[in-house]
């Protein structure tokens, strides 16, 4: 259970893994996300499920190195079994039957969680159009793969190596300026990114839909570490969520409640690379 | 053995056996347990108070009737086997029960020697003959012959375990399905290590898996499976036990600051993500020098102790006075003397933080107690103007929970009670064929001995269910 079958290499330090986890990928839906624990001593994260084939019994995930457990992750290999791995987790993704012209935003490691749905969502015969952005060229992955469902592809990075030079908020900008309208757009990553979009869109009234990422820790509603600010209302990100209307989410307070463990978490993966002999 | 009792000093009589414990000083730098237990003399001593009361009150305050007289018999007997297996004939769990029953308020409550001097030490010594079969003997169980009927339980704490293992006796096969990837519940992840050892509920865990029960872990229901699910596999009858759920916030201003923790993450970090032995341990924890702890039950004495245990002042924050406080007298008095202190009547306003989104203070309104209404309570109501700010680094918010929404998602039919959890009928049967619920699921959060009891409880409605069909 829980076995590596899939890996590979996207883009520097980020990575694709296929796991074996039949339970998971039969009831697994677009939106939903898992929650693993590499090792006995290792903590519980949340990961968004990129893609899921339910006769193979595969869950995708992918995800980017930037701490302790997703280092640790990547020095898996095929054949290598990971300690938990639970879900489907969270609500799936709803779409509108009336809604008929989508736009996807991703930004970095919002590309994967974005994937299954736009395939969803292209099988049903709608019409897609998907913006994604990165630092840098080499951030910019799944390009091929999201092409084949999508009518149009618009490509940002900051320092211009590859599509447009700027941010995926400028080609939005220009969309909307040239008379594009959306019934729904849909914009996962970088909380600073989604603030951002959820600014302009809400200008022009356009339905808004966003992923969140809160610090989690059980995943089923108990211990509310995942809590997020909606509109008035507290709600717990992996029960009620992670989906929310965008115009009603509390960016400023995720981001504060983000970043609360970073430098505890920063100290854990240091020492974890010296001591593989990778120090600093 | 009456005759004997009479000789001695009436005053002894009177006065319980006293138990050793950690010196405050030193437990509150360590996570061992707090109450070292009687020895084997001290055990026989205690029990030899015991009148044996032919009417027996204590057995009619206990959730599971526990044959308590009979148990203390054997004691002074010194047959400790026999008294573990006796107690065992209605409580499979003695040496948790021992450690985090509220004995006080239920079989104590009722002793006759309680009415002239102290009540027996029943909890103490129930955990003491658990205790010393632990350590001296080997669990042995003869399974029944299997009657080929399957029946799945959805959680592995005290409600689950006590109906799995009920159903075992009678040749059930039973699978218990756990949400984390730990077993025990509410046993593992909520109640910490100075009051419950997690080899004790290993333990008991272990008999059960000797008793044919199976576990499986990271199964969420209403996620990963359903009653569907279930049905498929030839399971027929399940019993839900899935535990209290979500956290109850306090809805003021400021609750979404960094350094406020629900309860049950703070102790689920530290007891079942074993964040104090951050980094070896990958989850961390922030606590800083001053934490005020809101609420007055036993979960919030133990987040108060475990964060007395790493290293922080910690003040409970109560809304009424401490003899009105839903927790245990002993972990009030364990908290006590660990150095924690007691603010009586305040009731949080609001919190306040600083401009990285840290908490630093939180405005707290003075209380005052009414006389008791009908039912015997006494309310509380705001003392106007007597607001005042109380300043500390972290906040740990432990006022009880509200029932999980993920059940009704596995079961869309299920009837729920207004306040969201589980509508059972008398047999704990919801209105879902062969669909059975108990646990704090169906009450709210409540004691491990009322779950147990309603474990069991199940698990003979459950039997009379699937003969009868």
């Amino acid at each position: 259970m829980n076995e590596i079958v899939i890996k590979q290499n996207i883009v520097p330090n980020v990575w694709l893994m296929g796991i074996y986890s039949p339970q998971v990928a039969k009831k697994a839906k677009p939106g939903q996300f898992v929650i693993l624990r590499v090792t006995e001593t290792g903590e519980r994260i949340p990961l968004t499920i990129a893609d899921f084939d339910s006769d193979k019994g595969i869950v995708f995930i992918i995800f980017q190195v930037v701490g302790k457990t997703t280092s640790i992750l990547s020095t898996l290999n095929i054949g290598d079994s990971i300690a938990d791995f639970v879900g489907p987790l969270g609500m799936p993704y709803e779409q509108d039957s009336n809604d008929k012209s989508y736009l996807f935003i991703a930004g970095g490691l919002g590309i994967p969680a974005i994937y299954s749905k736009v395939k969803m969502l292209h099988s049903q015969g709608k019409d897609i159009e998907i913006i994604v952005g990165g630092r840098s060229k080499e951030n910019i992955f799944f390009e091929e793969e999201l092409r084949k469902y999508c009518s149009s592809l618009y490509i940002s990075t900051n320092d211009g190596s590859y599509g447009q030079k700027g941010l995926v908020t400028d080609i939005l900008t220009q969309l909307l300026e040239n008379g594009k309208r959306y019934d729904e757009i849909f914009a996962v990553g970088p909380v600073l990114m989604m603030k951002a979009v959820v600014d302009i869109t809400k200008k022009y009234g356009i339905k808004t839909l966003v992923s969140l990422n809160p610090i989690m820790v059980d995943g089923t509603g108990m211990c509310g570490g995942c809590r997020v600010k909606i509109g008035n209302e507290i709600k717990f990100a992996c029960v009620d969520g992670p989906i929310f209307n965008g115009f009603e989410v509390d960016f400023d307070g995720l981001m504060k409640r983000n970043s609360y463990y970073q430098d505890l978490e920063n100290l854990s993966y240091k020492e974890h690379k010296c001591k593989i002999g990778l120090g600093e | 053995m009456q005759n004997w009792i009479g000789g001695i000093e009436k005053l002894e009589v009177l006065k319980r056996v006293s138990i050793k414990e950690q010196e405050p000083e030193k437990r509150v730098n360590n996570f061992d347990e707090v109450c070292l237990g009687y020895s084997s003399d001290e055990a026989v001593q205690e029990a030899l108070r015991c009148l044996e009361c032919k009417n027996a009150p204590c057995i009619k305050g206990c959730p599971v009737e526990v044959k308590i007289p009979e148990f203390i018999r054997l004691i002074k007997e010194k047959k400790f086997k026999e008294s573990y297996l006796k107690i065992l004939e209605t409580n499979l769990l003695p040496a948790i029960c021992g450690r985090v029953c509220p004995q006080e308020t239920q079989c104590e409550k009722n002793c006759v020697r309680g009415i002239k001097g102290e009540p027996i030490a029943i909890g103490k010594l129930e955990r003491f003959v658990a205790d010393w079969f632990r350590q001296n003997c080997e669990f042995e169980f003869e399974k029944p012959e299997s009657n080929g009927k399957k029946v799945a339980i959805i959680g592995s704490g005290p409600a689950g375990l006590s109906c799995a293992s009920s159903l075992a006796k009678l040749g059930y096969e039973v699978v218990i399905f756990e949400a984390f990837h730990k077993l025990g519940g509410v046993l593992y992840y909520g109640i910490p290590e100075f009051r419950l050892p997690k080899e004790v509920v290993e333990w008991e865990i272990e008999n059960l898996k000797k008793m044919g029960v199976e576990f499986r872990t990271n199964m969420v229901f209403g996620k990963t499976f359903d009653l569907e699910d279930l049905k498929q596999e030839g399971f027929e009858a399940v019993f839900i036990s899935s535990g209290a759920g979500l956290p109850n916030f306090l809805n003021i201003e400021g609750e979404l600051l960094n350094g406020i923790y629900s309860a049950n993450e703070f102790l689920t970090r530290v007891n079942l993500m074993k964040a104090y032995k951050f980094p070896e341990y990958d989850t961390p924890i922030k606590l800083g020098k001053k934490v005020g702890v809101i609420g007055g039950g036993n979960v919030a004495m133990d987040a108060a102790r475990v964060a007395r245990r790493l290293g922080s002042e910690v003040y409970i924050l109560y809304r009424r006075t401490e003899a009105e406080m839903p927790a245990r007298k002993e972990e009030i008095d364990h908290a006590k003397e660990e150095g924690i202190k007691i603010l009586e009547l305040v009731s949080p306003v609001r919190f306040m933080g600083d401009e990285t989104g840290h908490v630093r203070a939180l405005e707290l309104v003075k209380m005052q107690l009414s006389q008791p209404d009908s039912s015997g309570r006494r309310s509380v109501k705001p003392i106007d103007g007597s607001n005042f700010i109380f300043e500390a680094d972290n906040f740990i918010v432990a006022i009880g929970q509200s029932p999980n929404p993920l059940v009704k998602k596995a079961i869309p039919e299920l009837e729920l009670n207004p306040n969201g959890s589980i509508k059972v009928n008398e047999n704990l049967m919801t209105n879902v064929e062969g669909v059975f619920a108990g646990g704090d699921i169906v009450t709210g959060a409540a004691t491990v001995i009322l779950a147990m009891g309603m474990g069991k409880k199940a698990a003979e409605n459950i039997d009379k269910y699937i003969m009868c069909s």
